[in-house]
């Protein structure tokens, strides 16, 4: 029987009139792994700023093997053994160190370490990290080289170096591949072995099969579902955490229109094999694949962030060579890119200035802004996407994660495009808002090709009619959404279809 | 108007997630207007002859040319950037005028144009450095303002420049700054009293409208602005985002050259000891205008504000006695408070983040 690590009681915060948490009970046992479920704007995040010593709770109380805790400040609840890897990678990692100094940053920041930095035991306590969670980096290595993936892991290996009685993850495969995700549920599961109490947090249902021991679903404030007789019910977590059934998504398959946008023998790098794709009119292509397939490269090649190292593309019989964004956007072709925060959100303008920000010479004349429709433009996003707000001039960093995804997309359908390619449109927003953005997504596909970029065969299968594996910067396989095959998809993605191939020549 | 409205909706709206009191708001939004109100009536009734149009004139003529100069600092920094350099214009356009005029005996109109295109050129380099040459911003105008010190000096051999200098050459320099110069600085207009208004103030007041027109009104403003929220982002939405941190860097430096330009016809010779204050007291001003009206970022008006705001308090003390010495100081915890106004009343909305 796991005893409790951490006992809530009673637990409520409210900012101004709005009460975010109404009362929170909780209980996490150590050796488990609770996965904590909850909409955009459900109250997980303050829960955890509360947990970790961000805000400070209005009333309630939690216990930490059987003490009061009260942590006033992030790292007093470190000190205390409580340790969180946020969302948002590069609060984690300092990008100009390398990744030993950052392995070690905690170490080197405590007070009564020696005042001289000893390089050598530094690098070997940091291998020695490194090691135990199966990361073979080069620990010389600045951060500002890795990937995205990448910090993550480094900031994961970070906060179990130290040492934690409970380690809470926010959403820390938003932005991993499945094999680097794998290798963090191998960690987690280590560490639940060895006692800690785990609290994950995500959206992400793969996920969740994988590991979770517990389920604790949450709505507007309240825990609304604990599930933990095995096997865990999923459909009824997500059920408690939307507070009505979710019905599957019914596709109904749109016949392709007129070809509109030809790659032929496009090598995304000198070396790889040449794609050639033609796109339709109406339908939803969605190309999916592991990170570092080549999907991004894509991407970038079709809205001239980059050129292709050989190969053309005919954009309506004429041919396309963008060579920036801008001439891009002038040809009609669109892209709404992954990582919101750090690609699309300007954070010191409202919805209406995000919205409008691309087409701004549509809405002004000799360069003078026409307030009037760009109001007009925001407000009909608002009214299309369902965009949860105020008013449309609501700064952008006041709304959810799901609101704002809901923006940047938005942005993308408020002019007619002939080419939309949206990469990872679903990151990190709930099950409510990623339906309401696919549907969006699919009932405007008429006269234009979309192509969706996603990495989860969820979304995936949610979203296409047509369905692109890619793989090793080139096309692995290609499918019909409506009789598909999904383990051949899922061997695909993987890579393994390309080994089979390889043992029958 | 409606980028105001738009700062306001900003505001109550990242103010929400704190205590959301109506009061702190009222004070981020209007707490440096009151406090120049204020500061005016203390004045009005502490020192004698200080509510006057003449009082009023020489102190909008004291804040001219730093106004001009931190208006073109605000252009770079609404995209996230900075121009150490302005000082280093101004006195760079003020010894070439002087330079042109005197020793080239050439006219008015050759001296302002080779000084605005000096100004122009300058900040080219400095985007170019800033865009092409990665080089980080603090430092690329850091190095051109060395760089334009040691430059203006090397002509004269580091002696300021007046009719009937030797040269090194040993003949001596016959021009003169043409009165049509020199009306530049020091002509007055008539407004309700005769020679009221000096030309230098109707300069300041012109640009600044242009300036607040172009960065609140053009869509040309708004993409800076988003520049220098997020960069990346912005170029995503098919930003020229090299091309419009050129243009800030240019901005500012024809603005600097216009500030030197009216430094120089003020003066009347090339006076290489002249504007050293003109660099910290133009970013001290667009500094400050962050706290005007809760803006918590670069913006025209805040600037005409700041610049006034520290003129007025001059003004003010020196009409109490206040000795010379001390008005550094008061201008530096101006700045102080002025930057508590907008990082730590209003900051709760870069709270939000971390």
């Amino acid at each position: 029987m796991p005893s409790s690590a951490v006992k809530i009681v009673g637990l409520t915060k409210a900012f101004a009139a709005n009460r975010v948490l109404r009362g929170i009970d909780l209980v996490l046992n150590s050796g488990e792994i609770t996965v904590l479920m909850g909409a955009n704007g459900a109250g997980k995040s303050t829960l955890v700023k509360v947990i970790c010593g961000v805000h400070a709770p209005d009333a309630g109380s939690i216990e930490l093997y059987g003490k009061p805790f009260n942590p006033t400040t992030p790292s007093a609840a470190i000190r205390a053994g409580v340790v969180t890897v946020h969302q948002s990678i590069n609060d984690g990692v300092v990008p100009d160190l390398d990744i030993a100094s950052n392995l070690m940053l905690d170490r080197l920041a405590e007070p009564g370490s020696s005042f001289f930095i000893n390089k050598r035991k530094i690098r070997a306590e940091a291998r020695k990290i490194a090691a135990d969670m199966a990361l073979n980096f080069d620990v010389t290595q600045l951060v500002s080289e890795l990937t995205l993936a990448e910090r993550q892991l480094v900031a994961i290996a970070r906060a179990m170096a130290r040492q934690p009685k409970l380690l809470i993850l926010d959403e820390p495969t938003s932005s991993l591949s499945a094999i680097e995700a794998e290798r963090l549920f191998e960690l987690l599961d280590r560490l639940r072995e060895s006692g800690v109490a785990i609290l994950y947090i995500s959206h992400r249902m793969s996920d969740i099969r994988r590991i979770a021991d517990r389920i604790v679903a949450m709505r507007d404030g309240e825990i609304t579902g604990v599930f933990e007789d095995k096997p865990l019910n999923y459909e009824s977590a997500v059920d408690a955490m939307l507070g009505h059934a979710m019905s599957d998504v019914d596709l109904d398959f749109k016949s392709p229109g007129t070809p509109m946008l030809k790659l032929d023998k496009i090598c995304l790098r000198r070396g790889s094999e040449p794609i050639s794709l033609d796109f339709y009119s109406d339908e939803v292509v969605a190309i999916t694949g592991l990170v570092g397939s080549g999907k991004s490269e894509l991407a970038d090649v079709l809205f001239g962030l980059s050129k292709p190292a050989s190969g053309k593309m005919t954009l309506l019989d004429k041919e396309y060579r963008p060579g920036s964004s801008e001439s891009a956007i002038k040809a009609g072709v669109f892209l709404c890119p992954k990582d919101r925060a750090s690609n699309a959100v300007i954070q010191g303008f409202d919805i209406t200035g995000n919205i409008t920000l691309p087409f701004l010479s549509r809405y002004s004349s000799l360069s003078f802004l026409s307030s009037a429709k760009e109001r007009d433009i925001a407000l009909g996003t608002i009214e299309k996407l369902g965009i949860v707000c105020q008013s449309e001039k609501d700064g952008i960093g006041t709304l959810s994660g799901g609101n704002q995804q809901k923006v940047m997309v938005g942005r993308w359908l408020s002019q007619e495009s002939e080419v939309l390619v949206l990469d990872e449109p679903f990151q990190g927003v709930d099950i409510k808002a990623r339906r309401d953005i696919g549907q969006k997504i699919r009932d405007t596909t008429k006269g234009r090709v979309t192509i969706v970029m996603a990495s989860e065969m969820d979304e995936v299968l949610e979203i296409a009619d047509r369905i692109i594996v890619m793989g090793e910067h080139t096309i692995k396989g290609r499918h019909q959404n409506s009789n598909i095959d999904i383990n051949l998809v899922l061997a695909q993605v993987a890579g393994l279809a390309a080994a089979d191939e390889l043992l029958v020549n | 108007m409606k980028s105001e409205t738009n700062k306001s909706a900003q505001d109550a709206g990242t103010n929400k997630p704190g205590n959301g009191s109506k009061l702190t708001d009222f004070v981020i939004r209007y707490g440096f207007l009151a406090l120049l109100l204020g500061m005016v009536l203390f004045f009005s009734l502490a020192a004698e002859g200080f509510a006057g149009p003449y009082s009023a004139v020489f102190i909008f003529q004291s804040v001219a040319i730093t106004g001009i100069l931190a208006l073109g600092v605000t252009a770079t920094l609404v995209v996230d950037g900075f121009d150490l350099s302005i000082g280093s214009i101004a006195t760079s356009a003020l010894m070439l005028s002087a330079y042109v005029m005197v020793v080239w005996e050439m006219n008015a109109f050759v001296a302002v144009a080779a000084c605005l295109v000096m100004g122009a050129f300058v900040g080219f380099i400095n985007g170019i450095l800033i865009v092409k040459m990665r080089v980080p911003d603090l430092l690329a105008t850091l190095g051109m303002m060395f760089l334009l010190i040691g430059l203006q000096r090397i002509p004269t051999e580091g002696r300021s420049i007046a009719t009937g200098m030797k040269l090194p050459g040993g003949e001596v320099a016959n021009g003169k700054f043409p009165p049509e110069f020199l009306a530049l600085g020091r002509h007055r207009l008539d407004f309700f009293i005769d020679n009221l208004i000096p030309l230098s103030v109707v300069f300041l007041v012109v640009i600044a409208i242009l300036v607040w027109v172009f960065l609140e009104l053009t869509r040309h403003g708004r993409l800076m602005y988003a520049i220098g929220s997020n960069e990346r982002a912005a170029s995503l939405a098919g930003t020229n985002v090299n091309r419009y941190k050129i243009i800030a860097y240019m901005i500012s430096g024809v603005l600097a050259s216009v500030g030197g330009i009216l430094l120089s016809a003020r003066l009347g010779r090339g006076d290489i000891a002249s504007g050293n204050n003109l660099l910290l007291d133009a970013v001290a001003a667009a500094l400050i205008g962050f706290a005007v009206l809760g803006a918590a970022k670069p913006n025209a008006f805040g600037t005409a504000i700041g610049a006034l705001f520290v003129g007025i308090l001059l003004q003010g003390m020196t009409m109490m006695n206040a000795p010379y010495y001390t008005q550094d100081f008061v201008k530096g915890a101006v700045l102080v408070v002025a930057l508590v106004f907008t990082f730590a009343l209003s900051g709760r909305r870069g709270g939000g983040h971390t």
